[in-house]
């Protein structure tokens, strides 16, 4: 990145262009000509860089203004070194850098249970890590120090660039060179026409070709007093526009993106088949809000039910479609609406947008006491754990109707772990196992546990997870035996879905199972402008990429007294000396059969005379 | 819809066949462009630089960009040969070139193809080693054809676009680069021959690859991947990803080039003597561009591959945006693709503006494809996410 080379305001490539080969510096090159390419090409390109800077300090320097202006000098210093291209580079280099331990540490905001996996693996590593945000680095002050120096130093670029491009759309090409023909690619010849004749030829040559042109005033001289026959050509603009266009819509996208996070918001709910939530806050197992979001009236007031669930696999168990049926009423007095909700077809709702990101599949549990009463019921969502959809499930009941007992009056409540398998084999090695994700033969295998849960202290549970400190396992009665510690309950077989031998004589049973899909409802009020932001920076990209600016000068001097030509019988019918040369920043090769196009048109429309002087190159 | 397993085995016997012709077209090119040097009629022989002094080498260069115009249709090649046979190691000759005609103006790729171009009608080498040349291309098409027919029947036998996992992506990745070559060779008259060895290789390697580690069966897509977005977004990355890759092998092969015209130079100025590595490869550096022309080349792929790397960005985007419910998420896939962005902006702006060429320029392009190669293979079979489609265990 340090680059040791002197401040400089023209990019090399260019430089490399307009100054001489060095052939030809020893045969004296016309320095006027190349001192008149050298600050236009300037004026065309970029100016970033240091010595916009040096320029400030001459102006405003200490000697001339005393202290204060020599703060706002250094100021100003401060601010051409921040929107350089090649602070803009390094800045672009530590955002690229920056991103990359956001993929390969675990994220807070992708998958909070593998950072808490990794504070349990790197006990003493994962603090100190979390103190630089490194388990949420794309929302880390130094990530957002980073993207917002490179707004800003491309914001102070931009403006200067629109500026400079504004004048160029309503001033003039650049006047000509002494000498285009010293040019990469210039030409020479001469012709019949009077000087003025041959530059209005040119002028329509160029203009045919659709330059913006300035044909040099008549009467007009050049700094040593000869007549100015000269037009100047350039074409190409919209490649600054297009530039311009995609640099302005990247800033734009960033202020989409941020209004979107000030004003969106987004929520997970599992709805269980038959059930459904309303757009509350509180109806969200989930939900992050914006700050300028208000929980109370900002969000859309729509309610949904989920009525069917329809999964389908193919024959090797991969997914093939979901679809979620539901009901649903955008409003209070709305009517109710059936929609389907499928993967990558969301339904939208006002500004709201309901996503199916997940599914599985919630089995039916019943407790009941010695007489047969139902003391409890309800569907346990299960976390599916591989592509079978072989599920963990935790069930926890904490109102048993059980006597406390011990003289700390410890509550006696009901736990069950287990795993369910939606089709459901026995495997020799491993036990029972799912073999398909359909729930073709629903399974379940349990564990019990009665004690004390700790749900009612007021300490937030994983309801997916189970604190068996102060519980005691079961032992069940049920389909495998008596006195076990594990039952497996076939789900669609009445007799064999029942476990016995609870505390209390109670029993457990799992008669039935419903899926249950994972909603996300997303509000981002500004995704259509982010969009258009990413529709102008493709536009303006294309742009900027496809069209080259070049310019052109058509110099026309009589041909008596030049001293420019060597072969002197050549010149003897010849009025005139026409030179032609131009300039591109970009595209070296077509810009040079452009131009060697455009000189024969230019030779075609002059000609009068069949001999030709050629390329002044070969002169030398 | 079933698979159709007919198709599916027609796809996997044509795929073989693929690589099989390929490997033999690599082959052939590798052949030719080893062993054409010697059939060289200049001659200057590799290693034995005329050039005495500066001067000299201005009227090296005075002598190629005279001639180049003369030669029509000559490539930049032309006018770097003749520099350099007659002793012009600066590579300025390239500047007096660029016959690309008018053609080339408005089609990049043909300016491309014609900027790319190594050696005008005459390739050096003895007769049989061009015929070597010629049946490598032969192969090379063959081949093609073999390919565009696993992939078609592969597309029928799922009933879908045939790239909706990873070893399927692989084979268009090297389906588009390898088209991109015979177009090349179509529009340049096959004077874009040299670059055969130098895209035939990594494709070999490449659809190895693909069709043992990658290789899945034929299959319907997963839900997920199941919306016209996929032939959208996937398409650009594909493309992309194949023109990404050829810039690589350009890079590198500017590197080569410069080094050698670096030690060239220290040769020619008398700062060292001729190496008998150098005496041995120099023929295949000498059929190869200037680095000035290899550096251009570079600029212009990237050029072509980036809005077209942001159009595949963007329209992951939009997918995400229905299928996810947020258009970014900085899923590994979608960060690493920002940061392939964000390395390829770097590397236009470094070029077009801070005037940053040869190494430096290399390197970054290296540097942004490396990234690209993380973004594809590790994010897909190392770092799980959303975009773990790779169906590779």
């Amino acid at each position: 990145m340090s680059q040791p080379t002197a401040p400089t305001t023209v990019p090399d490539d260019v430089r490399a262009q307009a100054s001489p080969p060095p052939s030809q510096a020893s045969g004296g090159p016309d320095a006027a000509a190349l001192d008149a390419v050298g600050p236009d090409v300037r004026g065309a390109g970029p100016v970033r860089g240091l010595g916009s800077a040096r320029r400030v300090s001459a102006r405003w320097g200490p000697g001339r203004w005393g202290p204060a202006r020599w703060v706002i000098v250094r100021i100003r210093r401060l601010w051409h070194q921040l929107t350089s291209m090649r602070t803009a580079l390094l800045l672009l280099f530590l955002l690229a850098l920056a991103a990359v331990p956001g993929s390969l540490l675990p994220q807070r905001s992708l998958n909070p249970l593998k950072v808490e996996q990794y504070f349990r693996d790197h006990p003493s590593l994962a603090p100190a890590l979390d103190r630089v945000s490194a388990f949420n680095v794309f929302g880390a002050p130094w990530f957002a120090a980073i993207y917002l120096l490179l707004f800003i130093s491309l914001i102070g670029c931009l403006s200067a660039r629109v500026r400079w491009h504004a004048r160029a759309l309503v001033g003039r090409p650049p006047r000509a060179p002494a000498r285009p023909s010293r040019l990469t690619g210039g030409q020479t010849w001469d012709t019949a026409l009077t000087p003025p004749e041959a530059i209005e030829a040119a002028r329509v040559v160029l203009r045919r070709r659709r330059f913006r042109l300035a044909v040099a005033a008549e009467g007009a001289t050049r700094p040593d007093g000869s007549p100015d026959f000269s037009v100047a050509a350039e074409k190409g603009y919209l490649r600054e526009t297009g530039n311009l266009i995609f640099h302005i819509a990247l800033v734009l996208m960033l202020v989409g993106v941020g209004l979107g996070s000030w004003f969106g918001y987004q929520g997970t709910v599992l709805v269980i088949t038959g059930d459904g939530f309303a757009n509350t806050l509180v109806s969200y197992d989930q939900f992050s809000r914006g700050r300028l979001v208000d929980p109370a009236g900002g969000l859309a007031p729509f309610s949904l039910t989920m009525e069917k669930f329809t999964a389908s696999y193919q024959p090797t168990g991969q997914p093939a479609d979901f679809r979620a049926t539901v009901a649903y009423a955008s409003g209070l007095r709305e009517p109710t609406r059936v929609a389907e909700i499928r993967v990558n077809h969301p339904l939208a709702i006002g500004s709201a947008k309901i996503y199916l990101i997940g599914h599985g599949y919630a089995p039916h549990f019943v407790l009941r006491d010695a007489a047969g009463g139902v003391v409890w019921e309800g569907y346990q969502p299960c976390t599916p754990r591989d592509a079978m959809f072989t599920s963990t499930c935790t069930l926890k009941i904490g109102d048993t109707g059980l006597a406390p007992t011990g003289p700390t009056r410890e509550p006696r409540q009901l736990a069950f772990s287990g795993v369910f398998t939606p089709t459901t084999e026995l495997d020799r090695a491993r036990g029972y196992v799912s073999t398909y994700p359909a729930a073709n033969a629903p399974g379940l295998t349990l564990t019990g546990y009665v004690g004390n849960l700790h749900i009612n202290e007021g300490i937030p549970q994983n309801v997916y997870s189970l604190d068996t400190r102060d519980m005691r396992q079961l032992r069940l009665n049920g389909p495998l035996g008596d006195d076990r510690a594990a039952q497996v309950l076939a789900l669609n077989n009445p007799k064999q879905r029942t476990v016995t031998g609870l505390p209390g004589g109670m029993s457990l049973e799992a008669d039935g199972v419903r899926e249950f899909a994972t909603f996300q409802t997303k509000s981002d009020p500004f995704k259509g402008w982010v969009l258009v932001a990413a529709i102008a920076i493709i536009c303006g990209l294309l742009v900027s990429m496809r069209v080259r600016r070049r310019r052109v000068w058509v110099r026309a001097r009589p041909a008596a007294g030049t001293g420019v030509g060597t072969g002197a019988d050549a010149h003897a019918a010849a009025a005139t000396i026409v030179e032609i040369g131009g300039l591109s920043r970009s595209d070296i090769d077509g810009f040079a059969a452009e131009l060697r196009a455009i000189a024969l048109d230019a030779r075609a429309a002059m000609e009068t005379d069949p001999r030709l002087v050629d390329s002044n190159k070969q002169e030398l | 819809m079933p698979v159709n397993s007919g198709l599916a085995a027609l796809s996997d016997h044509f795929l073989g066949a693929t690589m099989v012709v390929y490997a033999l077209a690599m082959l052939g090119y590798a052949a030719e462009f080893a062993f054409g040097r010697f059939g060289r009629t200049s001659g200057a022989p590799a290693v034995e630089p005329v050039m005495s002094s500066p001067s000299s080498a201005g009227a090296a260069r005075l002598t190629a960009s005279e001639r180049v115009p003369a030669m029509a249709g000559a490539g930049l090649g032309a006018a770097e040969r003749s520099g350099e046979v007659d002793g012009g190691v600066d590579g300025g000759g390239v500047d007096g070139g660029g016959q690309g005609g008018p053609g080339a103006m408005t089609d990049p790729a043909a300016a491309l193809a014609a900027a790319m171009a190594g050696d005008s009608e005459h390739p050096p080498g003895p007769a049989g080693v061009r015929w070597i040349g010629r049946i490598a291309v032969a192969l090379t098409a063959l081949g093609w054809l073999a390919q565009v027919g696993s992939v078609t029947a592969r597309g029928f036998a799922a009933h879908r676009v045939p790239w909706g996992n990873m070893y399927e992506f692989s084979s268009m990745i090297t389906l588009v680069a390898v088209s991109t070559y015979l177009v090349m060779l179509a529009r340049t008259r096959a004077r874009v021959r040299w670059l055969g060895v130098f895209v035939m290789f990594p494709v070999v390697l490449y659809l190895g690859f693909a069709g043992t580690v990658l290789y899945v069966a034929v299959g319907p897509l997963v839900p997920a991947l199941n919306s016209y977005w996929l032939k959208i977004h996937v398409a650009a990355a594909i493309v992309a990803s194949g023109v990404f890759m050829l810039s690589a092998v350009t890079t590198v092969l500017y590197l080569l080039k410069d080094r050698w015209e670096n030690q060239l130079a220290a040769v020619a100025a008398g700062r060292a003597g001729a190496s008998a590595a150098m005496r041995k490869r120099g023929g295949i550096m000498m059929r190869l561009p200037t680095a000035a022309v290899l550096d251009r080349i570079t600029y212009r792929v990237i050029g072509l591959a980036f809005p077209i790397w942001t159009f595949a960005v963007i329209a992951g985007a939009i997918w995400a945006e229905a299928a996810w419910g947020r258009y970014w998420g900085w899923d590994p896939k979608e960060t690493w693709s920002f940061i392939t962005w964000v390395i390829y902006a770097a590397y236009l702006h470094a070029r077009a503006t801070a005037g940053w060429k040869g190494n430096r320029a290399a390197a970054i392009s290296l540097l942004g494809f490396s990234a690209l190669f993380v973004d594809y293979y590790l994010v897909n079979l190392v770092i799980s996410g959303l975009h773990s489609y790779a169906g590779v265990n």
